[in-house]
């Protein structure tokens, strides 16, 4: 199979020359959480590029400790985010829209934005054909639409996996934003080949899972480089507006040894006043309206003058 | 490279979970738990005394704690076995000390190895748990189910033979199973499993014949986890169970009590340097007037006793 040498999804548009990005009232950051509710298999069929669990079925430690975050910490996370004022922007393995709609629930009442993980994390997009991407897309906009009546805006790929026709896909079924790309910190245009799409700054450095568990990082110290992402942000969003995201993992952030560390953070950054605490979708439809034609034109320029220098 | 035709087919998309060992719970939407004499956490130290044979050999996978050099690992069999020398005892004089008494999952291995340690268990009235036959026989859904039956039935009969005690917790080692292992634990006498860390409260599993519950034993506040595999060092480790402790405590305050389980490994947590960490995060704990120190059992029997229904 040819593969390619670059995703091709967007054109080199470097920090130090590019369109200032401003936020409603004047906001440095905008500032969003998205909590990954998921749910994992205890029986998940193979695919041949990720195996779902490490150990031999039942992985019981595995997946005991996933269903933790939704018998005991989402409701811990979601107590910490009430109490800042913080909505989720939910990553949803919408099979959890079917086993556990009290979740749902408790979101839509609260007016989180529901955006797509796929249907459970254990399904991954790896190697699927156009046909089963589309009925996995197709799935997962209706299963949110019936439960929650949303209008799925956002999409990071379950376990981030992807095809090569992944975004083109997203954007022919009107998703407005993909968080799978982590080439910046400014929402970007994503080259599609009809329509439009958008990428919304996610964070690998920011997510639980990979500080606290991949990278062994300790409660605290967690909480402390999220407060330095912020300062470095804040202070830089005066020149021109930054994203700044925490995805979380109630199974991960809902531990009753990490949940005080967080909530002392999340008090820290929503405690400052030019911050905006929003959604993905509303960073995103606030970039479409104010900042997308600018930057496409922008990198328009930009690719032009490299060709004729 | 092409996906199984039924990569698409979601069998168990429903309500609730998708094995039926046990029923979908939220936490806070349970009935409160009282706890004897209104104690808001029930503190529960569970110290694992194992043995790692030699002959380890890292199949079906590699446990916590498993060799990772060439036969003979001199290095790793002996400082996993300096826990049942040494570090056991200094474990002990601090619970000792702060009154408190511990659950021992207990390889029976080492029953038959070192007996002593059963009376130093006895004498301070602490309860054993049936932890297999050693670290090296894991249980996992590859296996006959006769070895299986084989390794739990030699686990659970040595440990009761041994030390006189009735023995009614299991972990299994690496807390690995098969899809059978709770219904075979509860066919040999176990009321209770400790290798599903998905809540903080005990809860009823179905199985095939009788009664048996999980007990919350979380796997991440574990001092190999914390010390030997996530290297965060000893003043974390007392951090991390203080907060634990003061989450918990606050939320038991609100919602009814709740179990606060310390997974401890004496090869690790017995170490010079580190039993202080322990003592410190302990004696914080156990300065609060509201905490039930605890045997497993123990748990399991006032949870079960106050969901018996009021007297006519």
């Amino acid at each position: 199979m040819a593969v390619r040498r670059e995703p091709g999804l967007y054109d080199y548009t470097p920090a130090n020359d590019r369109p200032i990005v401003t936020w409603p009232n004047g906001a440095r950051v905008a500032f969003w959480v998205a909590p990954n509710l998921e749910f994992y298999e205890f029986q998940p069929p193979t695919n041949p590029l990720r195996k779902a669990w490490p150990r031999p079925l039942p992985d019981v430690m595995g997946y005991a400790y996933r269903d933790y975050g939704n018998r005991v910490g989402h409701w811990r996370m979601m107590e910490v985010m009430d109490a800042c004022g913080v909505r989720g922007t939910v990553s949803l393995n919408v099979a959890v829209c079917e086993h556990h709609p009290e979740i749902i629930e408790s979101m839509v009442a609260r007016d989180w934005e529901l955006m797509s993980h796929g249907i459970y994390n254990t399904r991954y997009t790896y190697a699927m054909d156009e046909a089963d991407e589309r009925a996995m897309i197709e799935d997962v906009i209706e299963t949110i639409r019936k439960h929650s009546g949303q209008q799925v805006a956002g999409w990071l790929s379950p376990a981030l996996t992807n095809t090569e026709r992944t975004m083109d896909l997203l954007a022919e079924y009107g998703i407005r934003y993909t968080c799978d790309l982590f080439h910046d910190d400014q929402p970007q245009p994503v080259k599609v080949n009809n329509g439009q799409l958008i990428s919304v700054p996610y964070s690998l450095e920011m997510n639980d899972t990979v500080v606290l568990l991949f990278e062994s990082g300790s409660p605290r110290y967690y909480a402390d480089i999220l407060k330095r992402q912020f300062d470095q942000l804040y202070a830089e969003g005066a020149d021109n507006g930054k994203v700044m995201c925490i995805p979380l993992h109630p199974f991960v952030i809902g531990q009753p040894h990490r949940i005080k560390p967080f909530a002392e953070a999340l008090e820290y950054i929503t405690g400052h006043d030019d911050v905006w605490v929003t959604t993905g979708s509303e960073i995103a439809e606030w970039y479409y309206a104010n900042h997308y034609d600018a930057a496409i034109e922008h990198a328009a320029v930009r690719t032009q003058g490299s060709e004729s220098s | 490279m092409s996906l199984p035709e039924d990569y698409l087919h979601y069998p168990r998309r429903d309500y609730g979970m998708d094995q039926d060992r046990y029923a979908w719970s939220i936490l806070p939407r349970r009935e409160r738990v009282q706890w004897p004499n209104g104690a808001r956490v029930a503190l529960w130290i569970v110290t694992a005394l194992e043995w790692f044979p030699l002959d380890m050999t890292g199949q079906p996978f590699l446990v916590p704690g498993g060799f990772t050099r060439p036969y003979p690992d001199y290095w790793n069999y002996t400082t996993r076995d300096y826990g049942n020398r040494i570090g056991v005892f200094r474990v002990m004089k601090v619970l000792d000390e702060l009154g408190i008494r511990a659950s021992v999952p207990m390889n029976s291995a080492l029953a038959t190895r070192y007996p002593s340690l059963l009376d130093e268990i006895n004498q301070r009235d602490w309860e054993i748990i049936a932890h297999g036959v050693d670290m090296g026989h894991v249980l996992h859904g590859d296996m006959p189910a006769d070895e299986e039956e084989a390794l739990i039935d030699e686990s659970v009969s040595v440990l009761r033979e041994r030390s006189g005690q009735a023995v009614y917790g299991w972990l299994s080692p690496a807390r690995s199973e098969s899809f059978n292992t709770p219904d075979l634990v509860a066919q040999h006498g176990i009321r209770y499993l400790c290798d599903w860390a998905n809540d903080d409260l005990p809860y009823p599993m179905q199985v095939s014949d009788g009664e048996l519950h999980a007990l919350p034993h979380a796997h991440e506040l574990d001092d190999r986890l914390i010390l030997a595999q996530h290297h965060h060092g000893e003043d974390s480790f007392c951090q991390q169970i203080i907060d634990q402790f003061d989450a918990l405590y606050a939320e038991a305050g609100s919602e009814g009590g709740r179990v606060m389980a310390i997974s401890l490994h004496p090869w690790i947590i017995g170490q010079p340097y580190r039993i202080a960490s322990l003592r410190k995060a302990l004696e914080h704990v156990m300065s609060h007037a509201d905490v039930w120190p605890a045997t497993g059992v123990e748990i399991l029997d006032a949870f079960i006793g106050q969901k018996a229904p009021p007297a006519p």
